[in-house]
């Protein structure tokens, strides 16, 4: 390359020496800039979304669990002093019609009544409180519950705990509680790299695939190689693009999660940085992939959403993946989106240096080399 | 306008020895059954404007595109500046070359300017990006995004990016195709301009005023292969007629009894529709006046122009360049 004079184009011989691949690049943002679209669904929308889901699922006290005190009781009253001074129940004192609505519909969770009413399901009389019941002050009750709900069988246990204490039994055991809900371990902050990772992919892959067919439909991929264009200059064009606009969906996403929800970034910058730009080129690789050959915007499309639909599922960008079944697991694990978003949460949440996901960037590097390499076999540049 | 200075450092002036600088033998391209270049013989010679014009699927586009490297002949032989292409010297010659394609669109987002500079970063010399887009008389949109210009502007950003290689070879695929008559004129100009400059130059049209007014030769293409090969008036002048007579009669009337009226030099037509070629209409049109009332037709329309390619092609086909 020759040096590079700073004369501004006045007459024949002003001719700078333009390099083609910062060109190309320069190009590619600036198209995607101008799109205001573009703009909307990769910074704005993923930003509306973390709001949202932020919200949704902010760390609330745990609720209340609701509990129906038979108005018929003659302690009932008592009964509910007890239970109210729990921080995880809420006693509502109700005639025996509404206990059974309500626990029918899931908006009690347990309903006491008294002891020998005849119980048109779930009884449920422990039997040491039988027991009781003939040696000690008349304080026996009939616990009504749906055994098969986790609330019912924990409402039962707090309830009945919270009973024996208010009337009396000792404690055998002092137990002090330190409840933990600090950052890192909320739901915002699973979700920040999810999203992340998500918008690399999206981005990554729409920006490169929508681009590359729609200047083959152009003709302009043809006009390009009829150019002393190097052809891997336009594709890395479109790669070093992609990071230009990495920096900054990730500066808006971790900015967003930063400062609205607190989301703090626990390990290394570098480590972080070079997971995204992992990604980043993965994807980059798997859009040229996609684009190879389609020559419509439509064909393009199809196979864009049938790349990105398994990932969108089951690389665990809105929960874990721990959920699918066992048998799905090897599958999801080799899904690029899935190694990029838990690299990401490895960094980000936990602190871990980056040779601690080394399966996971070797799942990234596989994706990305493996793709690019067959993109430019298959690639159709007229 | 300075068209005619090499801009670039240190080139060394364009070899003077080899003065072919386009040569295809034997050509021949095939889409599936279709046969888009028959055998085609051609040369066209350093420093002159060559035309190639033919009705749309003649193959002149596949021609050029051939020429251009961008599609390899099914058989045959393609020589650009003395090479053949994949032969490892693609991307050298490349340098050397211009090239505008018919269909090609540029990215709409991307601003006049930006455009230019882009395809001036593929090349290691040539002009320089004010220059080219000054040469095209785009200075005011310099700063528009491509999607607000006019179809005649898009066509002067393609030409424009053409040229800033500073080309050797040029190679125009229906510059003015689907522009109206000013926009079209106004591209004209630029490419009376380049002549000048001493560039080679290949185009293709259909339209034969445009090949009359630029082009040094012409070759008339059809279904693949040249059928005429020469200047425009020679061409024209091998009609041996100056002027030409075109009308339409209601009911039949043979051709061939027009043959023997004074002055014609050629009778062609199809579907009611005839075309004379004549020496002066002034001699011929009393007489095919009286011949037309005599047969007992009725003139529905009469033109004369000067004769021009598209009564070569007419002649040479039968059929008018825009019937295709």
């Amino acid at each position: 390359m020759r040096l590079r004079r700073n004369q501004h184009g006045r007459g024949p011989r002003a001719a700078r020496a333009l390099n083609p691949l910062v060109e190309l690049t320069l190009a590619r943002v600036r198209e995607f800039g101008r799109e205001p679209e573009a703009i909307f669904w990769v910074f704005v929308f993923p930003v509306l979304l973390a709001l949202a889901l932020g919200i949704a699922f902010r760390d609330q006290p745990p609720e209340k669990l609701r509990i129906g005190v038979d108005d018929r009781l003659a302690e009932a009253e008592g009964i509910v002093a007890i239970l109210s001074r729990s921080e995880s129940l809420k006693p509502l004192l109700l005639a025996p019609g509404p206990i059974l609505q309500g626990l029918r519909t899931g908006d009690l969770v347990l309903g006491i009544g008294p002891a020998e009413e005849d119980l048109p399901r779930g009884e449920s009389i422990p039997a040491g409180a039988r027991d009781r019941e003939e040696a000690s002050p008349p304080h026996a009750y009939s616990f009504l519950y749906d055994a098969g709900r986790p609330e019912g069988r924990l409402g039962r246990l707090i309830v009945e705990e919270a009973l024996q204490r208010g009337w009396g039994r000792q404690d055998a055991v002092r137990i002090r509680e330190k409840k933990i809900t600090q950052a890192g371990w909320r739901y915002i902050d699973f979700l920040i790299p999810g999203l992340i990772g998500l918008n690399l992919m999206a981005s990554g892959m729409w920006g490169i695939g929508f681009n590359v067919v729609d200047a083959r439909t152009k003709k302009l991929l043809k006009l390009l190689t009829a150019t002393p264009m190097r052809r891997s200059h336009f594709l890395l064009g479109f790669m070093l693009s992609r990071l230009v606009f990495l920096i900054l969906e990730v500066a808006a996403l971790v900015g967003f999660g930063w400062l609205v929800f607190g989301v703090k970034v626990h390990g290394s910058l570098p480590a972080l940085a070079a997971v995204l730009l992992l990604g980043a080129v993965t994807f980059a690789g798997l859009g040229v992939l996609v684009a190879a050959r389609p020559r419509t915007i439509e064909a393009v499309s199809g196979w864009m959403n049938f790349v990105m639909l398994p990932m969108w599922l089951f690389s665990g960008s809105f929960f874990a993946t721990s959920r699918f079944p066992d048998a799905l697991q090897p599958f999801i694990k080799l899904l690029p989106l899935t190694a990029l978003n838990d690299a990401l949460r490895a960094v980000m949440n936990e602190g871990l240096p980056l040779y601690a996901c080394w399966s996971e960037v070797g799942v990234l590097l596989a994706w990305g080399l493996l793709s690019f390499a067959v993109a430019l076999k298959i690639f159709r540049w007229q | 306008m300075r068209l005619g200075v090499r801009d670039q450092d240190g080139l060394p002036p364009p070899s003077m020895g080899e003065a072919v600088a386009l040569r295809c033998r034997s050509l021949l391209k095939r889409y599936g059954e279709v046969t888009a270049v028959d055998g085609l013989d051609l040369e066209v010679v350093r420093g002159e404007c060559f035309g190639l014009l033919g009705p749309n699927g003649a193959g002149k586009t596949t021609t050029v595109e051939i020429l251009e490297g961008i599609l390899p002949p099914d058989r045959g032989v393609a020589e650009v500046l003395g090479c053949r292409w994949g032969t490892g010297g693609d991307r050298a010659l490349r340098q050397r070359l211009g090239i505008q394609l018919q269909e090609a669109r540029f990215s709409e987002k991307l601003t006049v300017r930006e455009t230019v500079r882009l395809f001036r970063s593929f090349y290691r010399s040539g002009r320089d990006v004010e220059t080219v887009i000054r040469m095209v008389g785009l200075e005011e949109k310099a700063t528009a995004r491509v999607g607000r210009l006019s179809g005649g502007q898009k066509q002067r950003l393609a030409l424009s990016c053409s040229l800033v290689g500073n080309p050797e070879v040029l190679f125009l695929d229906e510059p003015t195709t689907g522009l109206d008559p000013q926009a079209r004129f106004r591209v004209w100009e630029i490419i009376e301009e380049l002549k000048r400059t001493g560039v080679t130059a290949l185009m293709t049209t259909h339209y034969m005023e445009e090949a009359a007014r630029l082009c040094d030769r012409v070759a008339i293409m059809d279904r693949g292969r040249i059928i005429a090969l020469g200047r425009p008036a020679e061409l024209v002048d091998s009609l041996g007629a100056e002027q030409v007579i075109e009308f339409r009669v209601s009911g039949d009337l043979d051709p061939g009894l027009l043959a023997g009226l004074p002055g014609v030099r050629g009778v062609s037509g199809r579907d009611g529709e005839i075309s004379l070629a004549v020496l002066r209409v002034a001699e011929t049109l009393p007489s095919l006046m009286t011949e037309i009332e005599s047969l007992g037709l009725e003139l529905h329309r009469l033109a004369t122009h000067q004769a021009t390619l598209e009564d070569v092609f007419l002649r040479l086909t039968g059929r008018s360049l825009r019937e295709g």
